[in-house]
C-alpha cells in the first residue's frame, strides 16, 4: 500500500475512492449490481446478522444476481435487528428490519427481483451532515 | 407480474398502529382494488418514521408526499385525489410550524427528522474495516487540514469556539482541556481515549468504535498535534472484543497509509496509538482511576488537582477524552466551529448520542441536537411506551444520574438543565420506566451496582453505600419505617459531600431523585407496607378467591413450595408463611381466581 505523504495524496485517494463508488453506482454494469449493507455491530451479530449475511450471499449467487454485500456498523435500529440496507441500481437505499432467513428470502424474491416493497421497511428518521 | 409505479407507505410503528394505521392500510388496499390499481400501486406497512406526534403517517412514493394525522376514512380521498387525479390532498399535508404552509415534498421537510447524526455520521454507512470508505467520506481530511494549514493553537481555538463539551458525562469544555495540556511543559505527553463504557444500558461508545473506528483515531491524532503528544492510548474494556478487533484493524490500516507513525502527511508530526485493556471496572471510567489502571496500578481514583492535563499517565501531561467527544472532532474541523455551534442550546452545543432502553418501543441508538426535549426523544423517536402503558420516569446519567418524571418531559436536554432537574447528562444511557416499575427497587438496583463497583478506597463510598443498600433492602421488604427515610436522605448527603471521586459523590443520586420525585411511593412502602407497582415480592400477597376457585388443583400441582392446600372440587388456600411469591398459581389459574394485592 502506498503511503499518504501529503494532503494532495489524500485528496487523490479520496477522489479515486469516490470515483470507484460512483462507477459502482453508474458504471456499465450498474443496472445489474445490487448493494446490500448488513449492520454488524455486536448487537446485530448477536441477533444473527452474520448468518443473514452468509445467507444473502449464497442466495444471491444462486439467483445469479450480481451484488456487493458488505458489513457496516450499527444503524441504530436495535429494536429491529438484524437490519440490512438494500440499494437497487438508480434507487434510494431502503432499510429492512427484523431480517431472518424467511424475510431475507422474501426481500430477494419480492424487492430485489420483482421490485415490490415488503412490509416492515424502516424509514430513515435522521438527518445527515452531508452537503 | 405487477410493475408498481407508486407505493403507499403506511407507518406501522406502535404509536401509529394504536391510532388505527392497520385500518388505514386495509382501507387503502380496498380503495386501490376498487379503482383497479392493484397492478400499479402497492401498499406497505413500514417501521416507525420517528414522528409519532403527527401520526398516523402515510407517505407516497415516488413523489415523497408526506401525509400526517391520517384517519381510516381519508383512504378514499387519498386514492381518488392523489392516485387517480394526481392531486395532493391539501388538508392532510404536513404544515410548516413556522409559516403554517403545507409542505408537499418530504425531501424538503427534513426538519421533521429529530435526529442529526454527527458522531454517528458513518455508523451503519461505511464498512468499518475498510479505511478507503472512511477516506471517501472525507476521512483524515481534518487531520490533513490541521497539519498543513493550521497551528496547534488555531485548532484549539476552533474547538473552543465550537463550544464542544466532553461527552463522557462531566461536560468539561474540550478545547480548554486540550489547551491546558498544550501549555504544560514536558518531554512526553499523552492522548488517552476513554472507551471504558460502564453505565448499565449504555452502548454509544461501543457502537462508534465498531461502526467508525477511524474517526476516533483521526481525532486522537489531531489532539496529539494540538497538545504536542506523540503517543496515544485507547483504554478499552476487554468485554468489547469486536470493538477491539475493529480498532486494531483500523490502526493497522492507518499505519499502512502512513496516517499514523512517523512524519504524517510529510510533516514533522509523529503519532501512534496503542490499546490498553480494562477489566471492566466502572470506576476506571473516572480519569485518574483509568490512568492508574493503565500504569498497572489498582484502578483507584486519586484526588484532583493535579489534573491529568498537568500530571497524568506516568506523571506526564495527559488529555483524556471520551469516544463520542473524539468522534465529533473531525466534523468540527471540516465543517467549522460555526457549523457545530449552530446546533444545540446556549451552553451545550452540538448533538448527543443516547442509547434508548427499557420500556420503550424503539430501543435503539439515537443522536439528537442538544435542546431536544425528553418528550421528543421518548415519544417521537422512541415511539412511546411499550404495551400502551403509562410513562413513569426516565433514568438518565446511569448510576450517577437520577430519574426524571412527567414534569420534565418538556425540558430541553442539555448539561445544565439535566443537573438542575436533579439528574445529569452522563454518558448517554436513557432507561425508560413505565407504571409497573417500583421506584424504590430501581434505586436499589442502581445502588447495588455502585456497591459492586465501589473500589473501597474511601470510607463514605465503601461503607456508606452498603448502609444505604441495607436500608433500601429493608424498605422493599416492608420492614422500614418513616425514620428510615430521613436517615436515608441524611446519609445520602454525607456520602455526596465526603466521597473521594465522582463514583461516590454521585452514587446516592438515584435515591435522592426518587425520594424527591416519588416520595409517595417510599411512604407506601414504609407506612402501609405496600408496593404500589406490585414489584416488591415481600409486599405482595397472593390469595385465592373462594367464589371463583373450582378446585381444579392446577395451582396445587404447580406450586413449587407446597404452599397451596385444598380438596378436589373445593376452594384452595395459600399459606403465606410458605409462599415465595413466584406467581405460578396466578399464571396457571384458568378461572382468574388468584388475585395479587
Amino acid at each position: 500500500m502506498n503511503k499518504i505523504k501529503s494532503l494532495d495524496d489524500l485528496r487523490q485517494l479520496r477522489e479515486g475512492m469516490q470515483a470507484k463508488i460512483k462507477l459502482r453506482e453508474s458504471g456499465d454494469n450498474a443496472e445489474n449490481i445490487v448493494r446490500i449493507k448488513v449492520a454488524m455491530s455486536t448487537c446485530g451479530i448477536a441477533s444473527g446478522a452474520k448468518e443473514i449475511m452468509t445467507y444473502l450471499m449464497d442466495e444471491l449467487e444462486q439467483h445469479s444476481i450480481e451484488a456487493v454485500v458488505s458489513q457496516t456498523g450499527c444503524m441504530g435500529y436495535c429494536f429491529a435487528e438484524p437490519t440490512i440496507e438494500v440499494t437497487l441500481p438508480g434507487k434510494d437505499p431502503i432499510v429492512f428490519g427484523d431480517v431472518d432467513k424467511y424475510r431475507a428470502a422474501e426481500i430477494i424474491e419480492k424487492y430485489i427481483i420483482h421490485n415490490e416493497l415488503v412490509d416492515g421497511i424502516l424509514p430513515a428518521n435522521y438527518r445527515t451532515i452531508d452537503n | 407480474m405487477a410493475d408498481y409505479k407508486m407505493h403507499l407507505l403506511v407507518c406501522g410503528g406502535t404509536g401509529c398502529k394504536a391510532s388505527e394505521s392497520e385500518q388505514i392500510r386495509d382501507n387503502l388496499l380496498a380503495e386501490v382494488e376498487n379503482h383497479d390499481l392493484t397492478d400499479e400501486v402497492q401498499v406497505v406497512m413500514t417501521g416507525c418514521f420517528g414522528f409519532c406526534e403527527k401520526g398516523p403517517i402515510v407517505k407516497v412514493l415516488p413523489d415523497n408526499t408526506f401525509y400526517v394525522q391520517v384517519k381510516p376514512e381519508d383512504a378514499v380521498t387519498i386514492v381518488e385525489e392523489h392516485l387517480v387525479k394526481g392531486r395532493q390532498v391539501n388538508h392532510l399535508l404536513y404544515r410548516d410550524p413556522e409559516n403554517d404552509k403545507p409542505v408537499s415534498d418530504s425531501k424538503h421537510m427534513d426538519f421533521y427528522k429529530k435526529q442529526v447524526r454527527i458522531a454517528l455520521r458513518n455508523c451503519g454507512f461505511i464498512n468499518p474495516e475498510n479505511i478507503d470508505e472512511y477516506i471517501a467520506r472525507d476521512g483524515y481530511a481534518a487531520l490533513a487540514k490541521c497539519l498543513s494549514e493550521q497551528t496547534p493553537q488555531e485548532v484549539i481555538d476552533e474547538i473552543k469556539r465550537s463550544g464542544q463539551r466532553g461527552r463522557g458525562g462531566g461536560g468539561f469544555p474540550t478545547g480548554l482541556k486540550w489547551e491546558i495540556t498544550s501549555k504544560s511543559v514536558a518531554d512526553q505527553k499523552y492522548v488517552v481515549c476513554n472507551a471504558d463504557e460502564g453505565d448499565p444500558g449504555a452502548f454509544m461508545d461501543r457502537s462508534i468504535l465498531e461502526g467508525d473506528p477511524h474517526s476516533v483515531i483521526e481525532a486522537m491524532a489531531i489532539c496529539g498535534y494540538c497538545t504536542g503528544s506523540s503517543k496515544g492510548l485507547v483504554y478499552i474494556r476487554a468485554e468489547y472484543p469486536l470493538a477491539i478487533q475493529r480498532l486494531k484493524t483500523a490502526i493497522t490500516q492507518a499505519r499502512e497509509y502512513g496516517l499514523l507513525g512517523e512524519k504524517i502527511f510529510g510533516t514533522p508530526f509523529c503519532f501512534d496509538i496503542t490499546l490498553r485493556y480494562g477489566a471492566g471496572a466502572f470506576v476506571c471510567g473516572e480519569e485518574t482511576a483509568l490512568i492508574h489502571s493503565m500504569e498497572g496500578l489498582r484502578g483507584e481514583p486519586t484526588f484532583k488537582p493535579p489534573f491529568p492535563s498537568e500530571s497524568g499517565y506516568l506523571g506526564k501531561p495527559t488529555t483524556v477524552n471520551n469516544v463520542e467527544t473524539l468522534a465529533s472532532i473531525p466534523v468540527i474541523i471540516n465543517k467549522g466551529a460555526g457549523f457545530f455551534s449552530s446546533i444545540g442550546t446556549e451552553k451545550s452545543k452540538g448533538t448527543k448520542v443516547f442509547a434508548l432502553a427499557g420500556k420503550i418501543n424503539n430501543v435503539g441508538l439515537i443522536e439528537v441536537p442538544m435542546g431536544t426535549t425528553l418528550r421528543e426523544v421518548i415519544f417521537d423517536i422512541g415511539g412511546g411506551i411499550k404495551g400502551g402503558k403509562k410513562f413513569k420516569a426516565v433514568q438518565t446519567g446511569g448510576p450517577s444520574g437520577g430519574c426524571l418524571t412527567n414534569s420534565f418531559l418538556d425540558t430541553p436536554i442539555d448539561y445544565d438543565n439535566l443537573i438542575s432537574a436533579g439528574s445529569m447528562m452522563g454518558s448517554g444511557g436513557m432507561i425508560v420506566m413505565d407504571e409497573d416499575d417500583c421506584m424504590v427497587s430501581i434505586a436499589k438496583f442502581y445502588l447495588e451496582f455502585t456497591l459492586d463497583e465501589s473500589c473501597g478506597k474511601c470510607t463514605p463510598c465503601r461503607i456508606g453505600n452498603k448502609r444505604l443498600f441495607e436500608m433500601l433492602d429493608k424498605i422493599t421488604k416492608g420492614l422500614g419505617n418513616e425514620e428510615d427515610l430521613t436517615r436515608l436522605r441524611t446519609l445520602c448527603k454525607v456520602i455526596k459531600d465526603t466521597s473521594l471521586c465522582g463514583l461516590g459523590q454521585t452514587s446516592p443520586n438515584p435515591i435522592l431523585s426518587t425520594l424527591d420525585n416519588f416520595f409517595d411511593e417510599y411512604l407506601a412502602h414504609v407506612r402501609d407496607h405496600k408496593c404500589p407497582a406490585g414489584q416488591c415480592k415481600s409486599l405482595v400477597k397472593y390469595t385465592i378467591n373462594n367464589d371463583k376457585c373450582t378446585g381444579c388443583t392446577l395451582c396445587f400441582r404447580n406450586c413449587p413450595v407446597g404452599a397451596i392446600t385444598g380438596e378436589k372440587r373445593s376452594p384452595h388456600y395459600i399459606d403465606n408463611s410458605i409462599c415465595i411469591k413466584c406467581g405460578v398459581c396466578y399464571d396457571k389459574c384458568k378461572f382468574d381466581a388468584v388475585s395479587v394485592s
